[in-house]
Formats: C-alpha cells, structure tokens, sequence
C-alpha cells in the first residue's frame, strides 16, 4: 500500500512538473528564432563532442539556438530526447542515431510532428529525413589501404585491426580495407579486434609481435587503437617510422603523433564539416523553404599524412 | 596456500590451457611471451586482489573500472602539474581509497545492497572522470612515471613485481590478522559473526577501502603503461575482475576462497587472451570462446567441491 501511495505522489509530481516547463520558457522574441535539437550517441566519447563544438559554432554563425542532451549510448535515452524535442516543440532536429532501426520510430514521431530531421555520422533505416550527410566508413577503409599499398610499393605484409565486434564502423572500415587488399599484391598477415580501445591496442600489438616479425604496414580502425599499438612496436625496439602505421579519425593525439612522426597517417572523416553541413541544409529548409541538394551526401575521406596535416580538422 | 589450490581445479584448468597452447602455437612458451603474458594480467590481477577481500564478505564492487578511469586521470593530471611521482602515486592511492571508502560507508551504513551501490557508483565515477577531462585524454608523462608501467627491475617489468607484491600482501593479511580471519567470519555467516562481537561493519568497509586502493593502484600501472590517462579507461574492466576472482574459486557466496586462487584466475584470463591472439582466433569467436571458459571453470570447481564433501 505505501509503495502504491509513493507511485502516485511520483507521478502527481511528474504531471505537476509537466504542466509547469511551459510556464517556464521564456516568451518568444518579435522574429521568433529558430530552435534545433541536437542528440548524438554519447557526449563522453570526443569524436561527437566535437561533433557538438562544430554544431553549436555554426549555429552562432546562422543564428539559430541548440538544445544537446547526452544520450549516453542508450537508444531508449535518445527515443526520450527526441520526444522531450517534440514537446519542447523545436523547428529542427540533427541526429547522430545510435542504431539504424531502432531509431526509425523517433524519426516517425518527428515526422507526424512536422519538425524536419538531418542525420549525421549514421543513417536510420526509415522514416523521412530530410537529408542525411555522412562519410563513408567502407571508403575510409578502402582509402586507407590504398595509401598503405603506395606507400609500401605495391608489396609487403599488413597487420589489421578491427574495432568493436559487429559495430557498423568497425565492420565497414574492415569491409573496404579487405576488399581492396585482397586485390593488391600485400599480404594481410593477421587481423585481431582490440575494440577501438587504446589498452587494448597495446597488448593485442604485444601479443602479435611475438608471432609476426615480418610486416611493413599496420592499419588500425580507430587512432585510439594504433596510438596504443605504437607503444607496443616502441617497447619492442621498432624505431618510429620503420613500419607504416595507419589509424582513422585523425583525433588531436593521433595528429601530434603525425607531427612528431611516429604516426604516419589517420583518415579523416570531417566529422566537423558533417555537422555544420546537416546544420545549414536544415536550417536552409525551416527558414527559406529551401529543400536540400540531395538526400544523401557523403564527404569523401582523406589520408592525414605529415604532408598535408593542415587538412585536418581541428578537434581539441 | 596449497591447502587454497588443492580445493580449487583452476591450477588443473590452467596447466591444460597452457599445454594446448604450446602444442598449437610455437611462440606461445617463450620466455618473452611468459613475461609478455604475465605483464598484461598484471593490471586485472592487481584490481581482483582487492575485489576478492569485497567478494570474500559476499559483496560485490562493480565501480572498479570507473574507479580506475577517474583517479587515472586525477593521477596524470597531478603529474601534469610537476609533482614528483611519488606523490602523485601516493595521492592517487588515497583517492581511490576514498572511492572504496564511499562505497563502503553506504553499504554499510546505509544498509544498501552492494550490487545496487557499486552500479551506482560505476555511473558516478565514470561521469566524474568524463566531466574532469571533457573526455579527452591526457597523455605526455615523465620518463619516471612511465617506469611504473613500462619499466623493470632486474630485467622483471614492474607491473608484475607490484601484483606479486599485492597478492603477498593481501594473503598475510588474510592468514596472518585477526582483520582476515574476521572476513572469511563475515562472509561465511554474518548472523553468527555479529553476535560473537565482530566488528561487522568496518570489516567488511576496510574491504571496500582496499579494493578502491588496487583499482587506484591498477589505475597508476595502466596510465604509466600507456602514457596516456582516458575516461574511457577500465570500461567492462569489471567483468575481467571478477571473473579472474570467480575462476580463481572464491565463492560469490562470500567466505570461502582466497587471493592466490585469484592470481591462477588473472593469468589464465589474460592467457587466454594471448592465446586467441596468437592463434588468430576470429573476433566474434573470441567472445563465445571467453565465456564458455568462465563457465566451465566454475562448473569445474563445483564438480570437484562435490566430490571432496
């Protein structure tokens, strides 16, 4: 009985709180200014905090205000967001969804509402968005490779690896990169996940070096992965540069290691670029009814090597 | 000691592994990948010390990787500031002794269940750690400081001497002080151990104070080892800890088992890690082929606890 009691104060209290938020939001201005919801993943992971940094600094520039809420990697957590950006009642919403489907109902609700929604960094597999931009995880994959088969001269032995078993990066970047080097002329020696982890990195790199002593390249999927990975070739005496070593996502520690060079290269993805494109064509859409371009569009990827560091984008 | 092993199939289990591998992969038993082997469980072996006096009181500290990941970054801060490494190391052992403390104070005061506490604090500390860095890492440390994790002595790497050093310890303490043997009391059967007047309660939060001071200690190892402290560090390290525990036959039950047990348990996880790696087992096999392991050497120890009584 006094659980039961406790469950309708609870829920009194929600309802009271529920018709009070409204109440509290400041009067619109003249020009009513536009608001977007932003959701992404998780804000204690740095690629999409910097997805935020790069959103809310184009918005300044555009003039529209952003409303981000972590999800922390629950897409329960982010359907509620959404529906919270309903009820709030914003002009637009930008997405990082966690999951291809199991976001497509929060899509749908945003549909019924009206309110247009661009994607970025990951797709949804239904509903209608308005334009989703992104990169292509199976093109940084075969890119990377590329640059790994140039640089060895078209001959040699690779060691891969892979991210977090059966997440969507992990198995595209693996996708691509297989793809073309089974077409190439180097070898791809031993493929082992240390799942995106930088420790993990360290000791899977330690525990290979005991078999394989004869390889040209490494290809990480993540920087976190090659930048533990490197510990492990120095702790064995490799010196910096003797093995071509490849990570992706060129993060503000791998980009020192380029400079110094003990990395030779990352791929860029433009995470940056990719919000602030998703932010405008939407913006384009509520303020001037201007329909975006395409329905998809893809940045195409870029090795970050010491030659051309100043393409990067600035993420710290 | 022997009279811990005898009761428990790991050594049996972990002798089998070793021998298969060594039929399967020529690099597997060298000395170099022994010590390579050795080195890498040092860091799970150093927090399943600590977790084993927790789960000896039938308790449980799922905060551990959180634990690891916010004085990590505490500790390479300090360092970044120019402390000298022994502070640094001492700072962050107190910090993560005061973790241990909290969790602690309310299971014990507060009456709340360890499982509900430690969930709790694992979210806690893993937000504190994340909103200390901005979930960026911090990396660039003394050539001092890295010894802790990547240097040795008398050609030893130091994690191993510091998780042979904390499993010595932790042993004395359980034979040696009345402390010990009031855990095994506490564990095996509360009821009993309050009304002959032990101290229940601060047992049982020494334990919790203990394994935050090894997650610290783990944390100290894993930083100097990578030269970079992260947030995201320790994520799912609890699984590993308390399955180095579990395997090593103290009972989750509380009151039976004991550190060395834990030792077996901590090589033969970061073993079988080495091995996968070295025989190239596909990724998505290497998660089917960890649990049914863990299994199995549970099911192991019980078969052979039923024929022993």
């Amino acid at each position: 009985m006094k659980r039961c009691g406790t469950r309708w104060k609870t829920a009194a209290l929600l309802l009271t709180a529920a018709l009070a938020i409204p109440g509290c939001r400041p009067a619109p201005p003249e020009h009513k200014e536009i608001v977007i919801g932003l959701t992404v993943p998780s804000l204690s992971h740095p690629f999409f905090v910097c997805i935020k940094k790069h959103i809310e600094d184009e918005a300044r520039k555009l003039g529209v205000k952003v409303l981000a809420t972590d999800a922390e990697d629950v897409a329960a957590k982010q359907m509620a967001i959404v529906e919270d950006f309903i009820a709030q009642g914003v002009d637009g919403v930008v997405m990082a969804p966690i999951g291809a489907e199991v976001l497509v109902p929060a899509v749908e609700s945003l549909n019924r509402a009206g309110i247009p929604v661009a994607t970025v960094d990951r797709k949804v597999a239904g509903g209608d968005v308005l334009v989703h931009v992104g990169a292509d995880n199976v093109e940084g994959g075969r890119i990377a490779v590329r640059y790994i088969v140039e640089k060895l001269g078209g001959k040699g032995a690779v060691i891969e690896l892979e991210g977090t078993p059966g997440a969507s990066p992990a198995v595209d970047r693996k996708t691509g990169f297989e793809e073309v080097l089974a077409a190439s002329q180097v070898r791809l020696l031993a493929s082992q996940t240390a799942e995106f982890y930088r420790a993990k990195g360290q000791s899977v790199m330690e525990n290979l070096l005991q078999v394989h002593h004869d390889f040209q390249a490494l290809y990480a999927a993540n920087d976190e992965m090659v930048l533990g990975a490197l510990e492990a070739l120095a702790a064995r005496g490799v010196p910096p540069g003797q093995v071509v070593t490849v990570g992706y996502d060129v993060i503000p520690d791998a980009a020192r290691a380029i400079e110094e060079g003990r990395l030779t290269a990352s791929i860029e993805q433009f995470p940056g670029q990719q919000a602030r494109k998703a932010l405008g064509l939407l913006v384009a859409q509520i303020r001037d009814g201007k329909p975006p371009p395409a329905k998809e569009i893809y940045l195409t990827p870029l090795a970050i090597d010491k030659h051309n560091l100043d393409k990067a984008e600035v993420k710290d | 000691m022997a009279e811990g092993l005898k009761r428990s199939a790991i050594l049996l289990g972990f002798l089998g592994v070793v021998a298969a591998l060594s039929v399967s992969s020529p690099a597997f038993l060298t000395p170099t990948n022994l010590l390579n082997i050795v080195r890498q469980s040092s860091i799970h072996g150093i927090m399943a010390v600590g977790m084993t006096l927790v789960i000896l009181t039938s308790g449980i500290d799922l905060s551990v990787g959180s634990a690891l990941a916010l004085t990590g970054v505490l500790a390479a801060s300090l360092e970044h500031r120019g402390w000298p490494v022994p502070l640094v190391v001492a700072a962050a052992l107190l910090i993560g002794s005061l973790l241990g403390l909290a969790n602690g104070l309310v299971i014990t005061k507060g009456r709340v269940p360890p499982f509900v506490v430690t969930l709790g604090t694992m979210s806690i500390f893993r937000g504190a750690a994340h909103l200390f860095t901005g979930a960026q890492p911090i990396s660039g440390f003394s050539p001092a400081f890295r010894s802790l994790g990547a240097g040795t002595v008398l050609r030893i790497p130091v994690p191993i001497i510091l998780f042979v050093l904390s499993v010595v310890a932790a042993a004395a303490l359980l034979r040696r002080t009345r402390w010990g043997r009031y855990l095994y009391a506490v564990g095996g059967n509360l009821q009993a151990a309050r009304l002959s007047g032990i101290p229940v309660e601060r047992c049982t939060t020494t334990a919790y104070v203990l394994c935050g001071l090894t997650a610290a200690a783990g944390a100290v190892v894993l930083t100097a080892r990578l030269g970079a402290a992260e947030s995201i560090a320790g994520t799912g390290y609890e699984l590993d800890v308390i399955a180095s525990v579990v395997i090593g036959g103290t009972s989750l039950a509380g009151g039976r088992g004991g550190v060395w047990g834990t030792l077996l348990g901590a090589l033969l996880i970061g073993t079988i890690n080495n091995g996968m790696n070295l025989l190239q087992i596909p990724a998505y096999f290497q998660l089917v082929v960890k649990g049914a392991i863990i299994i199995a050497a549970v099911l192991l120890d019980r078969l052979r606890i039923a024929a022993d009584s």
